[in-house]
């Protein structure tokens, strides 16, 4: 007899999967175009011209953070527009009337922007290896990194959701704070280049951590501008803090419940 | 017999103030089939709301099979089946897709859902439309699809808030037909509608809201009974006289030259209508109630409230 929280959880799992598929034109071809042209642009004409970043060939230098760049928009866009959807279509009331435990629901939709993220991932990491000569010292420093940025912001995305009232509202984080903090948060350059007080202030920025920690693991330990030891413990208290968020604001029905 | 709701002095005032809920007190008996009616805003979805959790209620209790929503949340959802007024289903999705989804969300296997798939999209007319997108469906289709979802795991209790609104009468019956095949084989079942037909036909007892309090409720013959009037029109043999007969108790009106509106106490026996009528030369044709009694009665109590 299977669990039936983990039917549950696989029932939501597979209803995400199914819907990155069927529009696979809005969830999968977009970001392969786009990091093709980053690499061509960035990498390719201007990159060449720029010489070394970090000690590294610019182009190898900027695929790990176009790889976590990608996962981390693509995590956070599937749950926002996904549980949002549902919130507008009305069918997320089949999820809060069935006998689901809050976790299970997080826990589903979450699996569901990891998969997306880790998709993306998957297609902008081959298209990165076209151009470049990554040899992955750390692959598992490299598969946590991913999948706990992805899982991250899954949760800050499903958080996103749960208050948007309208489509709109789940466009503005992603265009006026995830897309800053991630041009900012090292994916083009090392934060060595930047002055001091912008090497400080980068410190905040939560991706910078990502994309450095992303890096130490697809490129080696020279090419990463921070401690590999915080960046984990960053990701460990972003992820029990978004996480714990989420599950409160399912206890207490914010947005979902009359 | 087993309780399948009991609702104790339920209340639900909305953040905006609305008290929708004041006070409301019921109990459905299980295998029961029961009528909520109530005229628009009366609470009739805010209770239904409660009963299915998307409701949050501001005080009261209420329990499902004996248990508390409140301390059982598991076990009452469990029980429970919920086809609400609006469409809630993915637009996007197909029909299948649409009730395995929902026999997942409840822990059931694959292999179980599948089977159940298959019953409940061919009890339901939807078995040809399967593989069809939910958005190509016709109105009617979609209302039975909701009906299908809610079936699938096969709930104790199934709670139906207008699942007929918009829908032909051909389809509307054949909905009825499944209902009570639902019903007899064990489901209790509670159903909201504006068409007092449907739960007349339908239902064995029923609650009346309105303005969020119950202003009647008990079996529906009780209640029924309680109908001092009733109405008839006639269709009369020729034209009526230029004068009507006067006769006691009775309300004769007579909107065109053919017909007869006619309104008399209840007891009052039909020969003594007859036996007027016929003495001032008027022949009935053909008869037929004025409205539904169960209309009447609503009509009566929701109009004794506005005036209270």
């Amino acid at each position: 007899m299977s669990n039936p929280n983990f039917t549950a959880f696989k029932t939501i799992a597979r209803r995400e999967v199914a819907r990155i598929l069927r529009i696979w034109g809005q969830t999968l071809v977009p970001p392969a175009i786009t990091m093709t042209l980053y690499f061509l642009i960035f990498g390719k004409l201007i990159g060449s011209r720029i010489g070394d970043m970090g000690g590294f060939d610019y182009m190898d230098f900027i695929v790990p953070g176009l790889v976590m760049m990608s996962v981390i928009q693509n995590a956070y866009g599937n749950i926002s527009s996904s549980f949002f959807g549902a919130k507008f279509g009305r069918h997320v009331e089949e999820l809060l009337v069935s006998p689901m435990p809050n976790h299970v629901i997080l826990a589903g939709y979450v699996a569901g922007g990891v998969l997306r993220g880790l998709m993306v991932g998957l297609i902008v990491l081959a298209i990165g290896m076209a151009f470049t000569h990554v040899r992955v010292p750390h692959p598992l420093i490299m598969i946590s990194t991913i999948l706990l940025g992805a899982i991250i912001f899954s949760l800050a995305g499903f958080v996103n959701a749960v208050y948007a009232k309208k489509f709109d509202d789940i466009a503005i984080v992603p265009t006026f704070i995830l897309t800053p903090l991630t041009y900012l948060g090292g994916v083009f350059y090392s934060v060595r280049v930047l002055p001091e007080w912008a090497q400080t202030a980068t410190q905040a920025n939560p991706i910078f951590y990502m994309v450095n920690a992303f890096r130490y693991g697809l490129l080696g330990e020279n090419a990463t501008d921070i401690n590999i030891g915080i960046s984990y413990a960053v990701f460990c208290l972003k992820k029990k803090t978004l996480g714990a968020l989420g599950l409160w604001l399912l206890k207490r029905g914010t947005g979902l419940r009359s | 017999m087993t309780t399948a709701i009991a609702i104790k002095d339920l209340t639900k005032t909305y953040a905006n103030g609305f008290e929708a809920l004041k006070g409301i007190s019921l109990e459905v008996e299980q295998g029961d089939f029961f009528a909520l009616l109530g005229p628009n805003g009366a609470g009739k979805s805010t209770t239904i709301g409660v009963l299915s959790t998307l409701v949050k209620k501001s005080g009261g209790i209420v329990e499902i099979f004996g248990k508390n929503v409140d301390s059982h949340v598991y076990e009452t959802k469990l029980d429970l089946g919920v086809v609400p007024q609006e469409i809630n289903f993915s637009q996007f999705e197909r029909v299948k897709d649409i009730v395995m989804t929902q026999a997942g969300y409840y822990g059931m296997p694959r292999s179980l859902a599948a089977e159940r798939c298959e019953k409940y999209l061919r009890k339901l007319d939807l078995w040809d439309k399967r593989n069809d997108r939910s958005r190509t469906l016709s109105g009617g289709m979609k209302r039975r699809l909701m009906i299908a979802r809610a079936m699938m795991t096969e709930p104790k209790l199934l709670i139906l808030d207008e699942p007929t609104a918009g829908v032909d009468i051909e389809i509307r019956r054949g909905m009825w037909k499944t209902l009570k095949e639902v019903n007899a084989a064990g489901t209790t079942v509670i159903l909201t509608t504006h068409y007092l037909e449907e739960a007349e036909s339908l239902c064995r007892n029923l609650a009346i809201i309105d303005k969020g309090a119950i202003i009647e409720q008990g079996p529906m013959k009780t209640l029924l009974a309680k109908l001092d009037v009733e109405g008839f029109v006639l269709d009369i043999n020729g034209e009526l006289p230029a004068t009507l007969p006067q006769i006691p108790k009775v309300d004769l009106q007579s909107p065109d030259s053919h017909t007869l509106v006619v309104e008399k106490p209840r007891d009052l026996p039909l020969n003594v209508l007859f036996d007027a009528l016929a003495e001032s030369g008027i022949t009935v044709r053909s008869m037929r109630n004025q409205t539904n009694r169960l209309e009447e009665l609503f009509v009566r109590l929701t109009a004794k409230e506005q005036a209270a």
